[in-house]
């Protein structure tokens, strides 16, 4: 995973809107595709397109925000399904952070496997935060800090200290977990040796 | 005879249930907070597919295809079966075949008698069992919670992790206690309490805590019952939600088939019993709530916490002092087509549907036929059972005649219209009263308008043909 450090005065969208949940981040239809072609093209569709296909205007698709790396939005951002494909939509289409006042937590987390910064403000700084920049104004994100840089302001940002961690280093847990293979191993057996029951009975 | 009489001078500080299974589950603590807890259970569904490629990319086995479960459930049709006339549908269920064939998973496939919605078919299996730690790919995983196992949903990232090490790293959340206590009325249940407490605390109400139901309300409930509440933690954001186990999670799995039995089944019994919360532990959250206070909800929005008691009215976005939250009520009321004001008892529906992880066991088919029986619908709609055991005994206690009578169709069992994944959807711009667990925007189908309830309450909406109080179709009947 490509490790993230900073976005300087890079484009950021607004989407003013709560409990952005991941049916409307991905609809459950796309699902289906391989991730090779790019997911970028069925983020927000629904919410972007009408059937017909026309844009329904949201800023997403405004050439004003074009190769926005940060999405500003409301409450409860991510809630729903645990899909991580949400997370795919938002990262193939450019955006490397979402900032909000909160985070469905399955979201969260898949978003850090992916790279995506997920940074929590208070609602007074996410309202502050989309009206500038729905005038246009940059953003910056300096993730060791925990600092948002706009419009001659400094919000800080919450995320949890172990994914800024391996955020900022590009870890996967898999090869960080296999390094513990054995300590796995003898905890499975002496689980299995006190309690029995929690192995499934096999029926064959 | 000897007697120790050491006493140790610290007694363990009280525990709560979560503490408990966390604890046992701990293989490995960071010095920042993260832990490896060992998986118990990992459910599999098509959806798993990403997972599956992220473990071929790495040529990775699965660590432990004993604890690995999969299930056909998300694309399977309803109708018409074991054919899949959609290509790209069959497809998803044939990767699924092949991915467990490949890794020697047990699979409960289309044409398998205990095919079912994982979230049911999992207990009912005995698969899922108190002081387990059990994982899926699904958010709705809070379900297993019910028995008092710590269950809850992870990303396809996540999946092949588990598949991978059998293990998962997850920082402690907080504990949160919801007590429902006294006794609801007849017609109110598990559903209405879920979304009562969703409604007051907001959908993420919970977040980054793990929730533990109590009170008498709570244990008053069956595990069908407990299973409802347990699923819709997810949608109060909740990290799981649990019930101890008690005499009714026992009496329930005795007899399973993945279950213990015989000495093992005992000895289980008395460690599930342990798992309690001791009586002086604490908790970072608590909330509660009398049992009287709750009433049969509805919900008229696009987020699970958009309920109200049905007798009240369609909310006014201009007398909503926070602005985010008026653009909410605003923006929502525009998808779902209601004008501030009107009863919603008022609002005509378009068709129901019973079924999904939430509402789909005996339990909940017994209940929509109770208000059913020698009545017809006033508009057309779909019964899905939770999996095909309970669709087969539903049949043997003639509950599909009484849907079939009422005129509603009796379907196979899957995920069906609650996601429409496999082409069970809501037509656009029709209104859906539903036993399921998400309101969202096109969740049913694209423009669909999604009205969340009990299944007793759906079964009232489509004898009424609008949303509709069930409490006075029950008079005599329960
Ligand atoms: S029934 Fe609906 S919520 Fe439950 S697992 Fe299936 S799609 Fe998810």
């Amino acid at each position: 995973m490509e490790p993230f450090r900073r976005l300087d005065a890079v484009v950021a969208c607004p989407l003013p809107l709560a409990n952005v949940d991941t049916d409307q981040l991905i609809p459950a239809r796309f699902m289906k595709q391989p991730r090779a072609a790019g997911y970028g093209g069925f983020l927000l569709h629904d919410l972007r397109f009408d059937t017909d296909g026309t844009s329904r205007g949201l800023a997403l698709d405004d050439p004003a925000f074009a190769g926005a790396r940060v999405l500003v939005a409301r409450r409860n951002f991510g809630s729903g399904s645990s899909r991580e494909a949400a997370v795919y939509a938002l990262v193939d289409f450019g955006f490397r952070c979402v900032i909000a006042p909160s985070f469905g937590d399955i979201f969260a987390s898949n978003a850090v496997n992916n790279g995506l910064l997920p940074a929590r403000v208070d609602d007074a700084a996410a309202e502050r935060l989309l009206g500038r920049t729905a005038a246009g104004h940059r953003v910056s994100i300096d993730l060791a800090e925990r600092t948002i840089g706009c419009d001659g302001e400094t919000i800080p940002f919450a995320v949890d200290d172990v994914w800024r961690t391996k955020l900022l280093n590009g870890w996967d847990d898999i090869d960080l977990t296999l390094s513990h293979t054995e300590a796995v191993r003898a905890f499975a057996a002496e689980r299995a040796a006190m309690y029995p029951w929690s192995l499934p009975r096999d029926r064959g | 005879m000897t007697r120790s009489t050491t006493t140790r001078s610290t007694t363990p500080p009280p525990r709560t249930l979560f503490d408990k299974l966390w604890d046992s589950h701990a293989v490995v603590t960071r010095e920042d907070g993260q832990t490896l807890l060992f998986v118990d259970r990992h459910f599999l569904h098509e959806g798993s597919h990403h997972a599956f490629a992220q473990l071929a990319a790495r040529g990775a086995a699965v660590a432990r295809p004993d604890l690995t479960f999969a299930v056909a459930d998300h694309y399977v049709p309803t109708r018409g079966r074991p054919a899949i006339a959609d290509d790209s549908v069959r497809a998803m269920v044939d990767r699924l075949a092949g991915n467990t064939a490949v890794h020697g998973i047990r699979l409960f496939g289309l044409d398998d008698p205990r095919q079912g919605i994982v979230h049911v078919v999992g207990p009912e299996q005995g698969l899922t069992l108190p002081g387990l730690v059990t994982v899926c790919g699904d958010s709705h995983t809070s379900t297993h919670g019910a028995f008092g196992t710590f269950a809850f949903g992870i990303g396809a990232s996540e999946v092949a992790h588990v598949l991978i090490t059998q293990t998962i790293w997850q920082r402690r959340p907080k504990r949160m206690r919801i007590r429902i206590d006294g006794t609801p009325a007849p017609g109110v249940g598990a559903k209405d309490m879920a979304l009562t407490w969703i409604a007051r605390l907001g959908a993420d109400g919970a977040q980054g805590h793990a929730i533990e139901y109590a009170g008498s309300a709570v244990t008053g409930l069956s595990m069908e019952g407990r299973l409802t509440l347990c699923n819709l933690s997810i949608e109060g954001g909740g990290r799981c939600g649990m019930v101890a186990p008690d005499a009714t999670t026992i009496a329930f799995l005795r007899g399973r088939p993945f279950a213990p039995e015989g000495a093992a089944f005992d000895r289980a019994a008395a460690d599930w019993l342990a798992l309690a919360s001791d009586a002086d532990a604490a908790f970072d959250t608590e909330v509660s709530f009398a049992g009287e206070e709750i009433v049969p909800v509805v919900t008229w929005g696009t987020s699970p916490q958009d309920a109200l008691p049905i007798d009240a009215a369609v909310p006014d976005p201009d007398r909503i002092a926070d602005p985010a939250r008026a653009s909410h009520v605003r923006d929502a009321l525009a998808y779902m087509d209601l004008v501030p004001g009107r009863p919603l008892a008022e609002v005509a529906i378009d068709r129901v549907f019973i079924g999904s992880c939430t509402n789909s066991r005996i339990e909940d088919l017994r209940a929509a036929a109770a208000v059913l029986a020698g009545r017809s619908a006033r508009v057309p709609g779909l019964v899905s059972p939770g999996s095909s055991l309970v669709k087969q005994q539903a049949e043997q206690e003639g509950l599909d005649r009484v849907f079939v009578a009422a005129g509603l169709e009796w379907r196979d069992s899957g995920c069906s219209m609650c996601v429409g994944m496999n082409g069970d959807q809501v037509p656009s711009g029709e209104r859906c009263a539903s036993t399921t667990n998400r309101n969202f925007k096109n969740r049913q189908g694209l423009g669909a308008r999604t009205h969340l309830m009990s299944p007793a309450m759906v079964a009232a909406a489509a004898v009424a043909g609008r949303l509709a109080d069930v409490r006075p179709l029950l008079a005599g009947r329960i």
